[in-house]
């Protein structure tokens, strides 16, 4: 059984020993386990982020298994759950805090108040603004998805900081609600997006 | 009166936040606006009255994740 340390080890030998130190040290949010979420999940369990606060509500659905990181024996089941199974199997040493639970403008402060960064990755448009709203005026950094849908080329997929304290990735136009569906790749390339800008925050580089 | 909007000013309007993103065909729940360096929550659309050398950040957002 390999130990904490062998894997701290492994992870400093290709990240670097003062990233990594400060990756252990960091906390980050991620709200939504669907195609940005879980992506994003494995991105920075690979990294080795300290402790990952991981909420969604929803079980995994046949219609997931196209973009999502879920397997088919995973349907039906939470998607916290599922993701966790997963991610553990990468790095079994790193603090996962799941919740089973619907993100309000109520209790979004309350979870994610001691993350260093914040991923949105929601799927829906009035649920990003909400979550964006509320931890912004608490001063919470956020690295949101928006725009990511279709077939329109992966250069098109940028990351910007238009307001203080947000970061957006994506292309900020193509909206599922359109019928342009939401495919694998280009999705995956939002979420890396998203898990480069944070690891960049967590590394105090704060330029996009 | 002049006022900044996304980096671009804009001189024929007056009104409100709410009334802004109308202007622009932008729905109030589906976006997050920056006033003056502060974010504003969806309530204070209707009581901010932009007025000159005010400047807006406006992030519209689109579904799918």
């Amino acid at each position: 059984m390999l130990t904490q340390k062998d894997i701290f080890n492994a992870l400093s030998e290709r990240h670097g020993l003062e990233n990594q130190k400060k990756f252990a040290n960091s906390c980050v949010g991620i709200a939504g386990l669907g195609g940005l979420g879980s992506n994003i999940a494995v991105y920075l369990t690979r990294l080795g982020i300290g402790k990952l606060i991981l909420v969604d509500f929803d079980n995994v659905d046949i219609t997931n298994i196209n973009r999502q990181n879920y397997v088919l024996s995973d349907i039906g089941k939470p998607k916290t759950k599922a993701l966790y199974n997963y991610l553990t199997q990468i790095n079994p040493y790193l603090n996962y805090e799941l919740h089973q639970i619907k993100v309000t403008s109520e209790n979004a402060v309350d979870l994610f108040s001691g993350c260093d960064v914040v991923c949105e990755a929601f799927d829906k448009a009035d649920q990003k603004a909400m979550l964006i709203q509320t931890l912004l005026a608490n001063n919470i950094k956020v690295v949101s998805g928006n725009g990511m849908a279709g077939i329109n080329s992966a250069n098109l997929i940028k990351t910007t900081n238009p307001i203080k304290n947000l970061y957006i990735c994506g292309d900020n136009q193509s909206d599922i609600s359109d019928g342009l569906g939401l495919m694998s790749p280009r999705v995956a390339i939002c979420a890396a997006h998203q898990a480069t800008m944070t690891m960049r925050l967590l590394l105090n580089q704060n330029t996009i | 009166m002049k006022i900044k909007v996304n980096g671009e000013f804009l001189t024929d309007f007056s009104g409100n936040i709410n009334e802004l993103l109308q202007k622009q065909n932008l729905s109030p729940d589906r976006v997050a606006v920056e006033y003056n360096g502060q974010i504003l929550s969806r309530e204070n659309f209707n009581n901010v009255s932009l007025k000159d050398g005010d400047i807006v950040e406006i992030v519209h957002f689109v579904g799918g994740g």
